[in-house]
């Protein structure tokens, strides 16, 4: 089931989607699924499971820190599939995310069809962009996957053009030049980017540039047709250390709040 | 049959950019920046006086002749070990920062595993005052605090890195992670001819002259080419800047040391080629050392110089080729080698090219045989010892003055 059913709901009801991220198997495999069902139960519309992976260039310290003790602890590829099969059971539309190579070595065509199989939506590749990517376009397009590419304040028209043809579902807008991470303030790059995408295309855009409570969530709603929040939920299980019930309770609280942000924005 | 990239930076199978969409642009610019230099004669010549006068080249070609009676054919080294920093990585760096100045940037950055890039790079910045920021595993600032120093007093700023094993593949991430940031007035000096495009084809560019200096001084001085050259391959820069000039030459066979560690039957070894996987590391499509997940798996070599995960995309696109030879040494041979050069001929190698001789030691043997003592092998000693005698003096009990002991020599075999 492609994302894009859910941006349109959420717009319909005239607001912006949350899009939630954790990477999978932190703290542990079912402790991930069951930190992504309090999200969803909480107000998430889609959600990303992260793949953790030992080279992430593109996040901040939050996130390679859960993503360490997820790899400290094992998870494997089939741990982050399992976790897309329980988190999308439960009728939330179910994005990875994903840097390449264990997409590669997992084999495209396969990972592709596993990740269907699964009930998974589709992928969000932040180091893989639609001109080194035809072996994954053919794959999703053979499986119905959605394929989420990054465009970014650096990219040019012509970037921007060629990327959005090759997305379905959304497009994903890093609306900061930097890497993933809790911002105290917003970026003036956001609104300009989502403007040029939009000219590009009528997907829907998500923003992503570090939102961590209900009112920076809705100045981006104001703007994007998703916000996308990973560094924010993921510091909050850490902080809550091994008092499970604690971080629970603190991840619902916080995606309610996030929820009320964007039914603001 | 073309070695070199497309435009895309495909060496065959291999290479092209799997970077994040923010960095894309940065790319772009750089490859354009590139190639408008190395089309203007004035760069070009920019480049080649600030390496005649500042980084002493070229560097000699000398005849190992204790050590061609030794072995019975006849080895010729390429002394980059004389350069300015030590060695060949000067080339790299003057070239990366030249062309940094050109474009305008005004602050540069650079990952280094044992800190010899990050020397040279923080080098480079002092020659043309630039700002440096050097990241650097901090497992490696622990093992390498005589560099560190070296960084501070050329006035760059050395950063820990304490993510992931904290060695050079995560200074490579923390690096790539500040770029991302400060793309708009900062160059990354990559430290070797990995990376996305342009990076693999531009440092050979800038290294290059090894092997286009050595076949002119080999031609000067003997009238022949050589039978085979060698070089070490870590990320590979070195030995690219050798092999380019003989590629099509080819009488020459074209040899890689890859570092074996303790063997490339045990999990402690950095031999990429040998022993790796087809996978996609630090922005290019190459060999990795991987598990069954696509995880990168933390390589080991004794010489930290080599100690990388990935290798450069046209080492793996000649060794799928057939053009050039990739095969392991381990740290043994490598330390054998190592005694026996310094004993041999005064020189005393960085345990990195002391791969090189190693492998060329092995070559000797069957070269020996089949072509007499005229064959001749040239090996690219990319830099000296120096910086390794803590390593030496640990792995031959060195330094006790009053302790007799076995020469290291006799087991150099």
């Amino acid at each position: 089931m492609s994302v894009r059913a859910a941006f349109d709901r959420c717009r319909e009801e005239g607001r912006a989607a949350l899009v939630g991220y954790l990477p999978a198997g932190f703290p542990d495999v079912d402790g991930g699924v069951e930190a992504l069902r309090t999200m969803v139960e909480a107000g998430v519309d889609v959600v990303e499971v992260g793949l953790p992976y030992s080279d992430p260039v593109m996040d901040g310290p939050t996130i390679q820190a859960a993503a360490q003790q997820a790899l400290e602890g094992g998870v494997r590829t089939r741990d982050v599939l399992r976790t897309v099969e329980a988190v999308a059971s439960l009728g939330v539309p179910t994005l990875v995310m994903t840097y390449w190579n264990p997409v590669e070595r997992y084999g495209v065509e396969r990972f592709a069809a596993d990740l269907a199989s699964a009930g998974g939506a589709g992928l969000i590749t932040p180091d893989l962009t639609p001109d080194s990517a035809a072996d994954w376009i053919a794959a999703a397009d053979a499986h119905d996957l959605d394929k989420v590419f990054l465009v970014a304040p650096s990219s040019t028209e012509a970037r921007i053009a060629m990327t959005t043809a090759a997305c379905r579902g959304f497009v994903y807008a890093t609306a900061v030049m930097g890497v993933t991470g809790a911002r105290t303030t917003t970026s003036d790059l956001a609104g300009p980017l989502v403007a040029r995408t939009r000219a590009a295309t009528d997907l829907p855009v998500g923003v992503g540039l570090g939102v961590s409570d209900g009112a920076q969530a809705a100045e981006v709603a104001a703007y994007a047709d998703g916000v996308i929040v990973g560094s924010a939920f993921v510091r909050t299980l850490l902080d809550a250390g091994s008092d499970r019930r604690a971080g629970l309770a603190a991840l619902g609280d916080l995606t309610r709040d996030l929820a009320a942000g964007v039914r603001r924005g | 049959m073309s070695y070199d990239a497309d435009e895309l930076g495909w060496f065959g199978d291999f290479g092209g950019r799997f970077m994040p969409e923010a960095l894309v642009a940065a790319l772009d610019e750089l490859t354009e920046a590139w190639r408008d230099a190395m089309a203007d004669p004035g760069f070009v010549a920019d480049f080649e006086a600030i390496l005649r006068e500042y980084a002493g080249l070229p560097s000699p070609l000398y005849e190992a002749q204790r050590l061609s009676e030794k072995v019975g054919v006849r080895i010729l080294l390429k002394r980059e070990d004389l350069n300015h920093t030590g060695a060949h990585k000067i080339r790299n760096v003057l070239g990366q920062a030249l062309l940094t100045r050109r474009m305008g940037k005004h602050r540069v950055i650079a990952e280094t595993g044992a800190g010899q890039h990050g020397v040279a790079s923080a080098t480079a910045a002092a020659y043309f005052g630039l700002d440096c920021t050097v990241y650097m595993g901090a497992v490696d600032t622990r093992r390498q605090a005589l560099n560190v120093a070296r960084m501070n007093l050329l006035g760059a700023t050395v950063v820990p890195v304490e993510s992931g094993s904290a060695t050079l593949k995560d200074a490579i991430n923390e690096a790539m992670r500040d770029w991302v940031a400060s793309v708009d007035h900062t160059a990354y000096l990559f430290g070797t001819a990995a990376g996305p495009h342009p990076f693999p084809s531009m440092v050979r560019d800038f290294t290059r002259g090894i092997g286009d200096e050595a076949r002119q001084q080999v031609l000067d001085r003997f009238g022949r080419l050589p039978d085979a050259v060698a070089a070490c391959v870590g990320g590979g820069s070195n030995a690219i800047g050798l092999f380019t000039a003989f590629l099509d030459d080819e009488a020459v066979a074209i040899h890689g040391y890859e570092p074996g560690g303790e063997g490339v039957d045990t999990p402690r070894h950095a031999a990429t080629i040998h022993a790796g996987d087809r996978g996609v590391l630090h922005g290019a499509r190459t060999y990795v050392l991987q598990d069954e997940d696509g995880q990168t798996i933390e390589s080991h070599s004794i010489s930290a110089g080599l100690d990388y995960p990935g290798v450069g995309p046209q080492h793996a696109h000649l060794a799928a080729t057939g053009r050039a030879t990739y095969e392991p040494v381990t740290d043994t041979e490598a330390m054998d080698a190592m005694a026996l050069l310094s004993r041999t001929e005064g020189i005393i190698p960085a345990i990195e090219s002391a791969h090189a001789v190693a492998g060329a030691l092995r070559l000797a043997e069957g070269l020996r045989e089949t072509k007499g003592p005229d064959a001749t092998i040239l090996v690219n000693l990319s830099g000296r010892g120096d910086k390794d005698m803590g390593t030496a003096m640990e792995w031959f009990g060195l330094g006790e003055t009053a302790a007799p002991q076995a020469a290291p020599e006799e087991d150099a075999r």
